[in-house]
Order: C-alpha cells, then sequence, then structure tokens
C-alpha cells in the first residue's frame, strides 16, 4: 500500500504540492488528471524519492521514503516508473536495456537476466524485437521498451508519468494497451494521464489535481459523470 | 683541396634512426600526459559537474589558469620553480607534469560537457530502475556520455601529441628538439622539418584513424 499523508514540496518559493492526503491499495488503478503545473508529475517523483519533500510523509509498504535511514535503490525496485520521455538507453540493445538493471541492481546471472528481459519485452509485444537498438524503434516500442525495462525489476507498483503525451497520435493506442493489460493482469498503478478514455475505462479511481491541490478523487463515474468541484467541472468541460 | 674544415655535412640515413628515436621519445611524453590527464580530467569533470559551488571555485580557478596560460609559459615557469622548492626534476619529469595538468584541464572540460549530454531525465530513469548513483555512473552516464564526447577527447589527444613540441624549451629531446640540432648541423631545414612533420603525421593519424572506427562502430 503506498500512504501519502499531509505530503507538502516546495520548488523554491513555489508551494507545487500543498498537503496531499491519499491511499493507493494493493491492486488498485489509480489515475491523476489536471491541467501543466498542477503538480501531478511531482507528486510522482516524491512517491519514489526522486525528489525531496519539505513537510509529509509517503510510506510504501510499511517503509518512509524519505527517511535517511530507508535504503532507496532497494525501495525503488518496488515501484517500476515510466516517465514522459522513454529515456532507453541508447548504446543497448531492447534485451540489455531491459537485462541491465536485473543484472547489476539485483545480481542476478547474466542468462537469468536475459531470460527475464525475453519475457518481458514478449510481455509488451516486443519479442521480435530483442536485438533491435532503440535507435530503430518508433516512439510508442520505446515507450513499451521502457515500460518492459521497469517491469523487469518485478515491482509491486507501477507509476506513469505521461507516458503517452510525448508520443506521436497513432502510437498512443499500442501504449496504452500494454497498460491496459497490466491493469488487467492486477498490477497496482498510479497514472499521470491525459487521456481521459483510459482514466475512465481503467481505473478504479481518479483523481483531479489543481494548483497543487488534490480537488477531488473519487470512482470514475463520479469524476467525469458529477465532479463535485468546480475546477474539475471546468477542466473537463474544456477536455472533452 | 680544400683546407677550410666544414662544420657542416649532409643529411644522412642516421639522422632518419635519430629522428625515430626522438618520435618515440614524444610518444612517451604525449602517452604518458595523456593517459595521467585524461584520468585526472575525468575526475575533476565528474567533481565539477556534480558539486557545483564547492569544485567550481577550487578546481575549477585552477584549471581555468592552466587553460588559458599559454603553455610554453608554464613549461618555463614549472621547470624552474621545482628546484626551488627542492624537487629534482629532469626535463621529461616537469614537461609530463605540465603537459599532464593541461590535458586534465582540457578534458575537464570535455567530460562535463560528457555528464552533460546524458542529462537528467535519463539518469532519473537509471535511478528509478533502483540503480545506485555509483551504478548510473558507471553503466549509464559513461558508455553514453563517452560516445558524445569521444571525438572532443580525440582532438585534445591529437593536440597534446603536437604541443609536446614545446618541451623541447626544456631541453628534452623529443621530435622538435631533435630536428633543431640536425638543422644547425645540415642546415637543411626544409628537408628535416618536412621528416618531423611526417613522424608527427605517423604519431596523431592511427589514432585519428582508430578513433573514427571506434565511431563507426558504435554507430551501426
Amino acid at each position: 500500500m503506498i500512504e501519502i499523508k499531509q505530503l507538502h514540496k516546495y520548488f523554491g518559493a513555489l508551494h507545487v504540492l500543498q498537503g496531499i492526503d491519499l491511499n493507493v491499495s494493493k491492486g488498485e488503478v489509480l489515475s491523476i488528471i489536471g491541467s501543466s503545473g498542477s503538480g501531478k508529475s511531482t507528486l510522482l517523483y516524491c512517491i519514489n524519492g526522486l525528489e525531496e519533500i519539505q513537510q509529509g510523509q509517503v510510506v510504501v509498504d510499511g517503509t518512509p521514503v524519505h527517511d535517511r535511514k530507508t535504503d532507496i535503490n532497494k525501495l525503488r525496485q518496488r515501484l517500476g516508473m515510466v516517465f514522459q520521455q522513454w529515456n532507453s538507453f541508447p548504446h543497448l540493445t531492447a534485451l540489455e536495456n531491459v537485462a541491465l538493471a536485473p543484472k547489476i541492481v539485483k545480481k542476478v546471472s547474466r542468462d537469468q537476466a536475459k531470460s527475464i528481459a525475453e519475457k518481458q519485452l514478449k510481455h509488451v509485444g516486443l519479442g521480435d524485437k530483442l536485438d533491435v537498438y532503440p535507435s530503430a524503434l518508433s516512439g510508442g516500442q520505446q515507450q513499451r521498451l521502457a515500460i518492459a525495462r521497469a517491469l523487469a525489476m518485478e515491482p509491486e507498483y507501477m507509476l506513469f508519468d505521461e507516458a503517452t503525451s510525448a508520443l506521436d497520435p497513432e502510437l498512443v493506442g499500442e501504449v496504452l494497451d500494454t497498460m491496459r493489460l497490466l491493469a488487467e493482469e492486477g498490477m497496482t498503478m498510479i497514472c499521470v494521464t491525459h487521456e481521459m478514455g483510459f482514466a475512465r475505462d481503467v481505473s478504479d479511481r481518479v483523481a483531479y489535481f489543481h494548483q497543487g491541490v488534490m480537488e477531488e478523487v473519487g470512482p470514475p463515474e463520479q469524476i467525469f459523470g458529477a465532479p463535485q468541484s468546480v475546477h474539475t467541472q471546468k477542466f473537463l468541460a474544456n477536455v472533452r | 683541396m680544400s683546407t677550410s674544415a666544414s662544420f657542416f655535412s649532409d643529411f644522412q640515413i642516421t639522422d632518419l634512426l635519430f629522428l625515430g628515436e626522438a618520435a618515440g621519445r614524444t610518444l612517451g611524453i604525449s602517452a604518458v600526459s595523456i593517459t595521467i590527464g585524461t584520468v585526472l580530467g575525468c575526475v575533476f569533470g565528474w567533481a565539477l559537474q556534480e558539486s557545483k559551488w564547492l569544485a567550481q571555485v577550487t578546481i575549477g580557478t585552477i584549471l581555468d589558469v592552466f587553460r588559458s596560460v599559454p603553455l610554453i609559459i608554464q613549461l618555463i615557469l614549472f621547470y624552474n620553480f621545482f628546484p626551488i622548492i627542492g624537487w629534482k626534476m629532469g626535463p621529461f619529469a616537469a614537461g609530463a607534469f605540465v603537459l599532464s595538468i593541461y590535458t586534465a584541464a582540457l578534458v575537464a572540460n570535455v567530460v562535463r560537457g560528457g555528464i552533460d549530454a546524458v542529462g537528467d531525465p535519463m539518469r532519473r530513469a537509471a535511478r528509478s530502475l533502483g540503480m545506485s548513483y555509483w551504478h548510473d555512473l558507471r553503466y549509464v552516464v559513461w558508455p553514453i556520455g563517452l560516445r558524445a564526447v569521444f571525438p572532443s577527447w580525440v582532438g585534445v589527444a591529437l593536440s597534446v601529441i603536437k604541443d609536446s613540441a614545446l618541451v623541447s624549451v626544456l631541453g628534452y629531446l623529443e621530435l622538435l628538439r631533435a630536428s633543431q640540432i640536425l638543422i644547425t648541423r645540415t642546415q637543411e631545414p626544409f628537408i628535416i622539418l618536412a621528416c618531423a612533420g611526417a613522424f608527427y603525421f605517423a604519431l596523431s593519424y592511427p589514432l585519428s584513424k582508430y578513433s573514427k572506427k571506434l565511431e563507426e562502430g558504435w554507430a551501426s
């Protein structure tokens, strides 16, 4: 379970997260929507310790993320993350991209890492691209490669930070399909997204962020059907 | 029959051997300086990139001085300075010392550029997989950064080979110094400088050829 308690985050004088309280249970799919600069992505970075926080707490399976005593590298193995930019390692083949972290972080044998990588690449539909370098893959394929790379660490949670917003429109579908597949398999997911269709169809809950505040959280039917907050209503009216 | 003694003699085939030996010394001092300078430059460049403020005022300032003052002045200053503080250093050691720091100053900037080229998003992605700081440096920053700035590093290495000619002012018998000696004896500057130039080319060309091949391998 991911527990976020009274989380405050500043960038200098900018108060980007203003007291967020949120719990995400095992097996749940939570989508976070909201306009740019509302703090959604920053929240994801705080969850896996890529950003420091100024107040409050993020606890993952009982371990406080920002505690100095926490082995953050170990904790991050439970939290797979996929970014807006896919960031594939350009000097490694698809297989090597995925096998690298299991090999050096989990210290599994070379053969084992290879078979993990093969399995995960097949999982995301890149079974025929094992020996291809990222430069020869499309954006959508590179993003699926990034998903496979995160899955290879066998995480308990997957954090998606606008995983489709840097993609050409015709490539968005294949990445969303992969995310849907993971959701169906029972993966716990937090997805910061601009894809309202995905948020509505796949999520158990949807949270709307506005200027560093979580305005509203609830089942998709509520958020999309009968939003309570004025800001949510305005936002949804604009994106529809 | 001429009664006057001649001070000059023609260029002979054995002179080529003399130049060849001197080219060996040029290669030696260059290889030592490039190796030490590159290792130091990697450490300095990394420090400059990662701990911006402290490293900038300490290492950054020193390297700026070494990068800005003409090498020939550095060589003469240090060569004369070492005996004052009681270090007995021959021309090779003094030359290699100055050339190494000079190389380090240039390489540090190249390394900074390399780390910059990898970029924060890529490094964050690596860390998000559970990689430690050192894993990220070793398996992500190093290979990606190296490919980005390798051509610049080769440029530095080639210029150090050529700049090593300045060590001749300390009396170190490298290629240029050897050429000067032969020119004085034979009075045939054209042929000797052409030979010396050919030797420099022979030293540099394999490096530039090899690096091109390496880059092509990376690109494919």
